[in-house]
């Protein structure tokens, strides 16, 4: 049960879709921001950013986002699940291009904090081939996840353990976007 | 400026420029020289915002470089911070500056200070002691409670408990307050990660943020870029 009264039955609403029902009007700008940042017409694939998503939520320990965002970014990747888990369990090896590594651990700086980023690790991804636009959506999704994984662990919001809910939450977003997952 | 003499003195072409040194170069069989020392600075961030960024400092370079994503992060805070509310607007951005504090963000910690500052009686020396020892500052018990939860916010969702939720309740907070506390400070943990992630420039200034202040007493968050 969340910390407090959203309005809603958790098990049918868990996770962040609580407070976004709770309250549309920041739930409304949270969502187009998703909405940009995840499926807009952005330069970096659709995959690689739902994956740098679940990365940081992960770091955050953030049962909800990192199991809904390793869904997403699961059923975009040809690698899948396990693609996924190797990243989050282990990124030096995963099997991912060096310019996605680099970036990933650009984010996995923003996830401690915004002054962790060293102009090494963004000439690195510069190297790597990153763009100015990557490198600054990369820092974007890490800082926004850094807000929503503690939107939703913050207000206590339940989180399903069945991965089969995620799943189907995977293929929702995808089919129709996150301005409508509310 | 310095290549426009340059190029008005026999566009001479193939020197490299960089921030400080001589360049020579020869016109109607008379060598020149010109000495020079750029003092206004290339751009200071990880990445080039297009923007002059000692006129566009912190978050502003970020937010024109990507409006597509400036327009729903300044929607967000318009509506975190200004929209009508049990809390004030100046109870709002205290609660920012405070978060911006923790996570050393000197851009956003000196704008919403100065905003707090110019929407508090208390003004500047409130603001000090609430980011010195909240603990102490002289503010209401309800207050001091939705502080100590965005302090816990600022570490990690993960760190708000029970007991800091029911103490709030207790002084008198409201689900809605609570909601909206723990969104701020969740969204400053967000915005104080993006101005510094980017490596942006604070405001050189001081008197930079009392300006903006006013601008945005006036005409509210989503006109500042």
């Amino acid at each position: 049960m969340a910390h407090i009264d959203l309005g809603v039955d958790e098990t049918e609403f868990p996770g962040v879709r609580g407070p976004l029902k709770y309250r549309p009007v920041t739930g409304k700008p949270m969502l187009e921001l998703a909405e940009t940042l995840l499926r807009g017409p952005l330069s970096l694939p659709t995959a690689d950013r739902e994956l740098i998503a679940a990365y940081v939520s992960g770091l955050n320990e953030c049962t909800y986002c990192c199991s809904a965002h390793s869904a997403f970014a699961a059923a975009l990747l040809d690698e899948g699940m396990p693609l996924v888990e190797q990243v989050r369990t282990d990124l030096d090896s995963a099997p991912v291009s060096a310019k996605l590594r680099a970036l990933l651990h650009i984010a996995g700086a923003v996830q401690r904090s915004g002054r962790s980023v060293t102009p090494e690790l963004v000439k690195t991804a510069r190297t790597e081939g990153a763009t100015d636009e990557e490198i600054h959506d990369t820092i974007l999704i890490a800082a926004a996840f850094c807000m929503v994984n503690r939107y939703v662990d913050g207000l206590g919001t339940f989180a399903p353990t069945d991965p089969k809910f995620y799943d189907e939450t995977a293929r929702r977003v995808i089919s129709v976007g996150y301005r409508n997952t509310v | 400026m310095l290549l426009g003499q340059a190029r008005s003195a026999g566009s001479p072409s193939g020197f490299t420029l960089e921030r400080s040194g001589s360049i020579h170069y020869v016109q109607s069989s008379t060598r020149i020289t010109i000495d020079f020392d750029i003092e206004e600075s290339d751009p200071i961030a990880h990445i080039d915002l297009g923007v002059n960024e000692t006129e566009f400092p912190g978050i502003r370079g970020p937010l024109r470089f990507r409006p597509e994503t400036g327009g729903p992060l300044l929607e967000l805070v318009e509506v975190l911070l200004r929209r009508p509310h049990p809390l004030s607007p100046g109870e709002r951005e205290l609660i920012a500056a405070y978060v911006s504090g923790r996570n050393e963000c000197t851009y956003c910690c000196a704008a919403h200070s100065a905003y707090a500052a110019a929407q508090l009686d208390e003004g500047m020396a409130l603001v000090d002691q609430v980011r010195a020892d909240p603990d102490h500052a002289p503010i209401s018990t309800k207050l001091r409670a939705l502080l100590r939860i965005a302090a816990a916010v600022q570490v990690s969702g993960r760190e708000v408990t029970t007991e800091l939720v029911e103490a709030a309740r207790t002084k008198g907070a409201t689900d809605l307050e609570i909601h909206d506390t723990v969104l701020i400070a969740a969204a400053f943990c967000m915005f104080n990660r993006y101005v510094d992630g980017l490596g942006t420039l604070p405001a050189g200034d001081p008197g930079w943020y009392a300006q903006a202040s006013e601008h945005i007493a006036r005409s509210g968050y989503r006109q500042v870029v």
